[in-house]
């Protein structure tokens, strides 16, 4: 199979590979995908909490070449974005900018799951670790 | 060196510069057609035919009349187990086969299932050899054919061929091997191998594509096949079609230069699999080799890399020519059925490597080879998520994945 320019790139020249400390209260960790199924993405996000901006972004990919490209492309397209605009990363957006052939666009779905698990990883813990949101807190405990 | 580096002689090998020497003047001088029985052309290629007949036969311990050309092993498999199922159809209808031979006798067998007959598969142990208790077992008064290959084109394993020959003699079924990644590699014998019909293809052994030939026993007992194809009678009635006479010259000529260079070949071949095998173990952890390491072909090797995957790994070894059980190669997406048989999980499937060493490798290749695979599977071991895990001391198995 013949790779596009971007793919290659990527997958010769990985982006922000790393983890962050997943316990950190300003970092979200989506993981998603299974190996059984020959792909699996950990995509992390850090935020500033007071902007909302994600300062950096961080992964690690067990797939094919598609797979890392496109999970190398989601953190650099992460960063310096609000945790709203990074919803907005379709994977649509990844196909195009890579060349996805149609076989590889499950590669694109599973980075935009990724970032879409990181992000609501990272609300879940702003959503416990703020007092006034949870009135119930004390009832639970 | 040169690059690309060929190292996927299981899928096919080069053609011996020697056999298309032998092959060439068939197509322009001696082009007759060998059927034609009352002119000079004709008798110049019929010779040449009958030497390539002679040829296979001497480096199997068959006979030359014992021998059918064909287009190709799929061919030879397809005429084997449907001439012979056609055939008997009144002594039985029942086939064994094992779960990890190739597609062209699977799916002949699953063919042969929707017109009424009986197959069993048999299932292969961790090494992928098939045990020969479930074979006396699934043998039943109904069963006419056990169709068990003689080496797996995956994992490179050889089967107890024998063994299973032995058993099927002594319960009076037809024993069928497909030959084509064995034939020419190790020595093989039909009367000591207990073979009575068997698939060989031109180029899994330095000769050209599009020719192979069928071995069918005829003394005991004498092996009789339904044609599949019609017309006029070539090959015993067993197979019509003019015969490609160029391509029959470039078999036998491949079969008679691996006769000749086999001790001394299979010599080399392994050593240098070896030391494949050697250097990569000693630069990487977590390498699982797949199949049986003592009944395996000497050029071969099938290597799991954890935690990487197949397909990102031959993406890095762009020069290296090899296959992948990943199912990303495939055109299933479905990781390789051969390595799940061997009951390994689909993840360790999908790191596989096939190595296939040839006539034309160097020493000098291997040891790039193995060095660009260590670089490679380092590098991507530090993008891998299960790496990291497995080296944090999380057990993958017990992880819920979140499936997509």
């Amino acid at each position: 199979m013949a790779y596009s320019d971007k793919v290659l790139d990527h997958y010769n020249n990985p982006r922000n590979v790393g983890s962050f400390d997943k316990s950190a209260s300003d970092v979200g960790t989506g993981m998603v995908g299974a190996p059984e199924c020959g792909d699996v993405m950990k995509l992390q996000i850090k935020v500033n909490d007071a902007s909302g901006i994600i300062e950096d972004a961080k992964f690690k990919t067990f797939g094919c070449g598609s797979a890392i490209a496109s999970s190398s492309l989601a953190t650099e397209w992460l960063k310096g974005k609000t945790v709203d605009e990074a919803l907005q990363i379709k994977n649509t957006d990844i196909v195009n900018e890579l060349a996805l052939p149609p076989v590889k666009i499950h590669c694109s779905v599973l980075a935009e799951d990724a970032i879409k698990a990181a992000i609501s990883d990272y609300r879940n813990k702003q959503a416990s670790k703020t007092p006034v949101a949870q009135p119930a807190e004390h009832a639970v405990a | 060196m040169k690059t690309p580096i060929y190292l996927d002689s299981h899928a096919t090998t080069r053609v011996d510069p020697r056999v298309l020497d032998a092959m060439l003047p068939y197509f322009t001088e001696y082009f007759g057609n060998s059927a034609s029985r009352n002119h000079e052309f004709g008798w110049a290629a019929e010779q040449g035919v009958e030497k390539a007949r002679k040829q296979i036969a001497d480096l199997i311990g068959a006979s030359a009349r014992e021998i059918i050309f064909t287009s190709g092993a799929t061919e030879s498999d397809n005429l084997a187990i449907k001439g012979v199922a056609e055939m008997y159809a009144e002594k039985g209808n029942h086939i064994i086969t094992a779960a990890t031979e190739h597609k062209a006798v699977l799916d002949t067998c699953k063919k042969l299932e929707k017109n009424g007959y009986r197959v069993t598969y048999l299932p292969v142990q961790g090494d992928g050899l098939v045990d020969l208790d479930m074979l006396k077992e699934a043998i039943t008064d109904k069963t006419i054919l056990v169709t068990i290959m003689y080496a797996n084109n995956e994992i490179g394993v050889i089967q107890p061929v024998a063994e299973i020959g032995k058993i099927c003699r002594e319960r009076g079924v037809l024993f069928h091997t497909d030959g084509v990644q064995a034939v020419g590699k190790v020595p093989i014998d039909v009367n000591k191998d207990n073979i009575d019909i068997m698939s060989i293809t031109a180029h899994k052994l330095y000769g050209p594509k599009g020719v192979g030939a069928l071995y069918v026993r005829r003394k005991g007992p004498r092996v009789q096949l339904t044609a599949q194809m019609d017309g006029g009678g070539h090959e015993r009635g067993m197979r019509s079609g003019t015969l490609n006479v160029p391509g029959i010259v470039g078999l036998g000529e491949a079969c008679a230069i691996c006769q000749g260079d086999m001790p001394e070949e299979s010599k080399r071949l392994r050593a240098l699999r070896d030391r494949l095998k050697t250097k990569l173990e000693d630069g990487l952890d977590e390498i699982y080799l797949n199949g049986s390491w003592e009944h395996r072909l000497p050029h071969s090797l099938n290597i799991s890399f954890a935690y990487v995957e197949g397909e990102s790994l031959l993406m890095g070894i762009n020069d290296v020519a090899v296959s992948s059980g990943s199912a990303c190669t495939s055109a299933t997406l479905e990781p390789s059925y051969v390595l799940k048989a061997l009951g390994l999980g689909d993840d360790i499937a999908h790191s596989s490597i096939r190595f296939g060493i040839g006539r034309f490798n160097t020493e000098e290749e291997i040891d790039y080879v193995a060095d660009k695979l260590i670089h490679v599977v380092r590098k991507l071991r530090e993008l891998s998520p299960l790496y990291e895990m497995a080296k944090e001391g999380i057990d993958l198995s017990k992880v819920s994945w979140v499936n997509h």
